[in-house]
């Protein structure tokens, strides 16, 4: 379902992108990128309303022509993740959507509380993290 | 109206226009009749009958026919309206009110409707009546027909749901079906409910969807496959018509394709929307439809022409953009371009690939095939639609005119570009801009106009790099590199290349390609001198430790000092390097102290291996984009008396640091790299660098004092350096200089000999060092012997030293306290030619023995005993012990009667030596002793320094013995032993030996008639209270100076305890007059008050005041009122000139009879 999964820290560098391998995986890094200045955008219109909402999904970014669809979603340290979904399989709905961010959001919750893990730095060699994207995008493809 | 519905949805204000036609029979609606906007709501019946004949004879009739048919089609909504007039009801006044005509009416049709009928009175007179029944007429009219209508509009959407779900049946046409429901969206329309309609459209749209997805699933419904059918007309939407009534046919007939489907719904849907105020919903919604339809021709596997998308796309979005321009005015429209960029960009996008596809992009032009691509291109557009063909900027004309020339392409590509890209900027899409830009770049490369091409790339890799990712970034820098190699920025070109050559990103070959760019133009460039590239090192190799040799980076003038440096070299290939060099800042310290080895070597511990951090090249860069601090600390010293007066930290290079952050323009441009011309550099020639790490080393020799800090690392190749610029953590060597210097240490080792002369007399000891070379610390250790005479000094310097000892012999305190050793201070003062000042050493040396010295006496014979009592923790052995007479006579004789010649003695013991002293010459001289041994610590077995032979001097007079003393104790008579408690006789016998010596010439000496006299006194002491005397214990007695002249004393005693008791002491002193002045002042505050005699007492007399103590006499500390009395004095004899026969003479006493208590002590 998903094609490419971003983690993106709060300067904007990434920390973590996988992106399905059969593609090819510049074109994801130039599509991630650009839409962080929607994430931002997002985020910024957000602003204080939904800051007391804990809202932490920012929705569909904006679709491409090419069958990618592209969510966002932001954490409370502004840490962002940005999902590419494979827009054909429109049965996925928002809720699922969600809900693979929080695992997402979990899953990076625990690579943050390993205690040999620099927050900041590149999420390498957590295996955990990589067999949980590696899931993420299995799933329905 | 006010308009209630069912199913709890709110009340809404509606507008329902309603037209009204003649009654005719075809025109009520059949069954299943779809239509909704021509229904037929209401029926009204209007009679102008007043007449009851009139009435029974037509009206009625026509009234019954007229319901008949109504209720043959099931329409319960009708109406009768009788129209009632004053002018004719006065004709027939004799008709009852009752039975009017409108009473009958009801009677006859309006069975529990009465409501149905409606009067109206004199419709066109203006009259309070008139315009009441007209009131009461509207309003019973606008409810009916509202009633109708809801009863209607329910009916038909219950059909329409019914038909809805009938969908999974085969014969099921969407077509069909949507007609329906548009019909429904009509309605409302025309109701003004545009909400309303929206949704039924929106209903619409998502079942298509649904289908068209359903259909990719495999789930296909049979209907769909009438929409694959080919795509052969792109024309765009068209959004200006409220209706498009031409693909409103199509549909109706089953004729339309996809796009046409699609463009109509939209074109409806946007024209609801705009007249919902929301044009942003429709840009929004515009690109979604058109990502959906690119997608959904995909999904149906519609064939569809190259290029026709594109064009479709490209018109749509033109078409929609400028729908939205119709509408709003400027203002709206720049505070809304967050909406609509997406279709500029979109529609840049597909430009910018029908391009491509055409073309037009490629430097030559179009061959003959894209020429063709294009003609049928611009085929299926078909003609313009007629309401855009005035207007100068329609999208049709915009596209036909790209497409038919490279430069119209070109113009037109621009404009939009530009145009998107400036939007982007403006809403801060500043990454979406950038990424536009790229393309833009790519189409000037393309184009054959790099410089255009190169601010874009610079642009987009700024961003990435400031935003570190790192595959758009070796993206960028390959189209940059590309850029830069065609412009012949030569610099900016190689430093691409290097960057691009350690980026693990690309493949190998890719890499060494790069890498191979640098070495050509290195080996090419070797001919002309001067002109240098310079490149900064980290794309380069990271540089990863640094090691000086020796380990504390610190160097006299003149030494040699290696760095070792660790390079990891990120080429992909071997590189050989001309050249490596680091230049050296220098600096000289003020603080001369600081210079000293000792100081350096203190202050840095550290084992000279300087780690450097591996920068995280595509790391947040906006850290990396700063250069390191460099910190130096500071100290300024007040010029006269060198006290401190401020210090602090100082930055070296402010400058770099505050900068203004939007100046440094691109993070790779060289502009940070300078190189530092002049300064002192450490160099390596002709190195390879292999792929990892490598090590080079640089040596140096020293030559100014200072601190010298590493600044740049420069790898050259050719015209090509590659410059670390600056060095962090910073890495120093120190040089220094430094005088001689002198250290005294006390050793706790005994260190090995040193091959040293030294050659010292009794005021000047000189040692010769061995020559050494400069810097060396010479170290040795002197072994100092304290002799009385010429004490030997010791001292350690560097460099050759002559040293001037003089050593000060002070003794202090030779005998202090009885179990120390005496100690000797000397002070050794060494002299340094380098030096006005002289070292002072203090010396304390401990004297290992105390000797004491004792004369002994058997009759007349003499014995000299010498105690020596090792004080010291150490055991030493002793030899040679030698006791000569000093004095000048020769009468005197020492025997010894030692029968070792070498005397062990343990450290805290004693050793006894004796000597028979014999003379030839009565009586004997005084002895002038000197004991001298040879000593050396015991566990030394063989001494590297002869000692000098430990020596004690002593002197003994007047120890010919003048008397003898004998004390006898007799049991009381008629008992055989002594008893305790019993008197027993002491006998005391004196006896004098000799006659009149030279020593007894004094005032107790009386002469009468040459025969002499003097007066001893005696005294009977027991010290261990053995014995109570009674009676008198001491008395004075007249000796005549006589030879054995003797004197008997009997005196009583008694035991007080049983066993072999030791006889009473009997001591002898000379009893000297009263008159003698001089002695009254010896021992002034000792006076004793005991038989009103004063003792004049000794320092070794220490037992006697004790048994003094002990028979109960008081010992006045200063008794002033006896002083200058005249009081007899006594004078102890010499211990040699009296000897007691009879000491250790023990008696046996046994215990009385009647005691009843034994006491026993045990001592």
């Amino acid at each position: 379902m998903a094609v490419c999964v971003a983690v993106i820290a709060k300067e904007n560098y990434p920390l973590y992108i996988r992106s399905v391998p059969t593609e090819n995986e510049l074109k994801f890094h130039y599509m991630v990128h650009t839409s962080l200045d929607v994430v931002d955008e997002k985020i910024s219109a957000m602003g204080k309303a939904l800051v007391d909402q804990r809202e932490l999904y920012l929705g569909l970014l904006y679709p491409t022509e090419d069958y990618k669809k592209r969510y966002g979603y932001v954490t409370n340290s502004k840490v962002k993740f940005v999902m590419v979904v494979d827009s054909s399989n429109t049965a996925l709905r928002d809720n699922e959507i969600r809900s693979m961010f929080r695992k997402l959001h979990n899953s990076y919750t625990d690579v943050m509380c390993n205690p040999f893990y620099n927050p900041g730095d590149r999420i390498q060699s957590s295996r955990a993290f990589d067999s949980m994207v590696t899931s993420m995008m299995i799933q329905v493809c | 109206m006010e308009w209630r519905r069912s199913y709890g949805r709110a009340p809404k204000m509606i507008h329902l226009e309603s037209n009204f036609v003649q009654f005719k029979e075809e025109l009520l609606p059949k069954e299943g009749n779809k239509a909704l906007l021509t229904f037929p709501f209401l029926h009204i019946y209007w009679t102008e009958c007043c007449d009851t004949e009139v009435y029974k004879a037509t009206v009625k009739d026509d009234l019954t026919k007229w319901q008949n048919v109504l209720k043959a089609h099931s329409s319960v909504d009708w109406l009768i309206v009788v129209v009632e007039n004053d002018a004719k009801k006065k004709n027939k006044t004799n008709i009852l009110p009752r039975t009017s005509i409108v009473d009958k009416i009801r009677n006859d049709f309006c069975n529990k409707q009465s409501d149905r009928c409606v009067v109206l009175n004199d419709p066109l007179k203006d009259s309070s009546r008139t315009q009441e029944s007209w009131n009461a007429f509207l309003t019973k009219l606008r409810t009916l027909l509202l009633m109708s209508f809801t009863k209607n509009l329910g009916k038909f959407e219950d059909d329409m749901r019914t038909l809805r779900e009938k969908r999974t049946e085969p014969g099921w046409s969407f077509c069909e079906y949507f007609m329906v429901q548009e019909e429904l969206a009509f309605v409302f329309e025309m109701l003004q409910q545009f909400e309303d309609a929206l949704v039924q459209y929106d209903e619409l749209d998502a079942l298509f969807s649904q289908y068209v997805v359903n259909f990719g699933a495999g789930d296909g419904a049979n209907w769909l496959t009438f929409f694959c059918q080919p795509v052969k007309s792109w024309n765009g939407l068209t959004l200006r018509k409220p209706i498009d009534m031409e693909k409103r046919e199509l549909i109706q007939r089953q004729e339309a394709t996809l796009l046409d489907l699609r463009s109509y719904l939209f074109a409806r849907q946007c024209t609801l929307l705009l007249f919902l105020q929301r044009p942003w919903e429709v840009a929004q919604r515009a690109l979604e439809l058109l990502h959906s339809c690119v997608q959904e021709l995909k999904l149906l596997e519609v064939s569809v022409p190259p290029g026709a998308l594109d064009c479709w796309v490209f018109l749509s979005c033109l078409e929609v953009l400028q729908r939205i321009e119709g509408c709003c005015d400027r203002a709206q429209i720049d505070s809304n371009i967050a909406h609509t960029v997406g279709l500029w960009s979109y529609a840049t996008e597909k430009l910018k690939s029908l391009g491509y596809l055409c073309g037009l992009v490629s430097e030559k032009g179009p061959n003959s095939e894209d020429l063709n691509r294009t003609v049928d291109l611009l085929a299926g557009l078909g003609a313009e639609r007629p309401e855009t063909a005035n207007t100068a900027q329609s999208p049709y004309k915009k596209l036909k005119e790209a497409l038919s020339s490279v430069e119209a392409f070109e113009k037109h590509y621009l404009d939009l570009s530009h145009a998107t890209i400036e939007m982007y900027t403006s809403i801060g899409r500043i990454r979406s801009a950038k990424f536009v830009g790229k393309d833009l770049a790519e189409f000037y490369m393309k184009k054959k106009s790099p410089q255009k091409a190169e601010t874009y790339l610079q642009g987009a890799l700024k961003n990435y790099l400031a935003e570190g990712w790192a595959l758009p970034i070796t993206h960028t820098r390959k189209q940059l590199a590309e850029c830069q190699k065609h412009l012949g920025q030569i610099e900016n070109y190689l430093q691409t290349s290097s960057l691009l050559a350690s980026d693990h990103h690309l493949t190998e070959e890719e890499r060494k390609y790069f890498c191979q760019e640098i070495l050509n133009f290195a080996s090419e460039q070797t001919d002309s001198p001067g002109h240098k590239v310079v490149l900064p090192m980290h794309s380069f190799a990271h540089l990863r430790d640094l090691r000086f040799t020796p380990s504390n980076a610190v160097v006299h003038v003149g030494g040699v000092l290696s760095v070792e440096i660790t390079v990891c070299s990120q080429m992909p290939v071997p590189v050989h390097m001309d050249q490596i060099a680091i230049s050296v800042h220098f600096s000289i310290e003020k603080n001369s102290y600081r210079k000293t080895a000792e100081w350096l070597t203190k202050h840095k511990t550290s084992n000279g291996i300087i780690n450097f951090p591996m920068e995280t090249s595509p790391f947040p860069a906006s850290q990396n984009s700063l250069p390191a601090l460099e910190l130096y600390e500071m100290f300024e010293r007040s010029p006269s008396d060198n006290s401190l007066n401020t210090t602090g930290i100082i930055c070296k290079n402010v400058h770099m640091l505050l900068r203004r952050q939007e100046s440094s323009t691109a993070l790779d441009t060289p502009s940070g790299v300078a190189l530092d011309d002049g300064a002192p550099v450490l160099k390596c020639c002709g190195v390879t660098l292999e792929p990892g790490a490598n090590t080079i080393t640089f040596r140096t020799q020293a030559k100014e004092p200072g601190t010298y800090t590493l600044r740049q690392l420069c790898a050259s190749a050719g015209p090509v350096c590659f410059v670390l610029p600056h060095l962090y953590p910073l890495a120093q060597y120190d040089v220094y200089s430094q005088e001689p210097q002198l250290h005294v240490e006390p050793l706790a080792e005994k260190a090995s000999d040193a091959s040293l002369r030294v050659q010292s007399s009794d005021k000047v000891t000189s040692i010769s060092l061995p020559a050494a070379p400069a810097y060396h610390m010479i170290e040795f250790e002197l072994e100092v012997l304290s002799l009385p005479s010429a004490p030997a000094a010791g001292g350690e310097g560097e460099s050759t030293m002559l040293g001037m000892t003089e050593a000060q012999r002070k003794p202090k305190d030779t005998q202090k306290a009885d179990h120390c050793m005496a100690t000797t201070d000397h002070k050794v003062s060494i002299e340094c030619p380098w030096s006005i000042y002289s070292t002072v050493i203090a010396l304390t040396f401990s004297v290992p023995f105390r000797t004491t010295h004792a004369v002994l006496s058997a009759g007349t014979r003499k014995y000299i005993q010498v105690c020596v009592q090792n004080l010291s923790e150490l055991d030493f052995r002793l030899s040679d012990s030698d006791l000569v007479d000093t004095g000048d006579s020769t009468d005197l004789q020492l025997l010894p009667l030692n029968t070792k010649s070498q005397q062990h003695i343990c450290s805290r013991q004693s050793v006894f030596f004796v000597w028979e002293l014999t003379w030839t010459r009565e009586p004997p001289p005084s002895l002038r002793g000197r004991f001298s041994m040879e000593f050396r610590p015991a566990s030394e077995e063989r001494l590297s320094i002869s000692l000098k032979p430990y020596t004690y001097e002593f002197q003994v007079e007047n120890f010919f013995t003048l008397y003898t003393v004998k004390a006898e104790i007799l049991p009381p008579a008629g008992t055989e032993l002594c008893r305790t408690g019993s008197l027993c006789a002491l006998e005391v016998s004196i006896t004098r030996l000799s006659d009149l010596l030279e020593v007894d010439r004094d005032e107790a000496l009386t002469e009468s008639d040459e025969y002499f006299s003097t007066k001893l006194m005696y005294e009977v002491v027991d010290n261990s209270s053995n014995w109570a005397v009674c009676g008198k214990s001491s008395g004075v007695i007249s000796m005549p100076v006589v030879a054995q002249a003797t004197h008997r004393v009997h005196m009583e005693v008694m035991p007080l305890f049983a066993g072999y008791l030791p006889l009473p002491d009997v001591r002898l002193f000379k009893y000297l007059p009263h008159h003698s002045a001089h002695s009254s002042q010896l021992d002034a505050d000792s006076w004793i008050e005991n038989d009103s005699l004063s003792v004049d007492k000794h320092v070794d007399d220490q037992l006697d005041s004790s048994s003094i103590k002990s028979r109960g006499s008081v010992h006045s500390a200063a008794s002033s009122e006896h002083k200058g009395l005249p009081m007899p004095r006594l004078q102890a004899l010499p211990p040699g000139q009296v000897f007691n026969s009879s000491t250790g003479m023990q008696i046996l006493v046994i215990p009385s009879k009647d005691d009843h208590v034994l006491e026993v002590s045990v001592t």
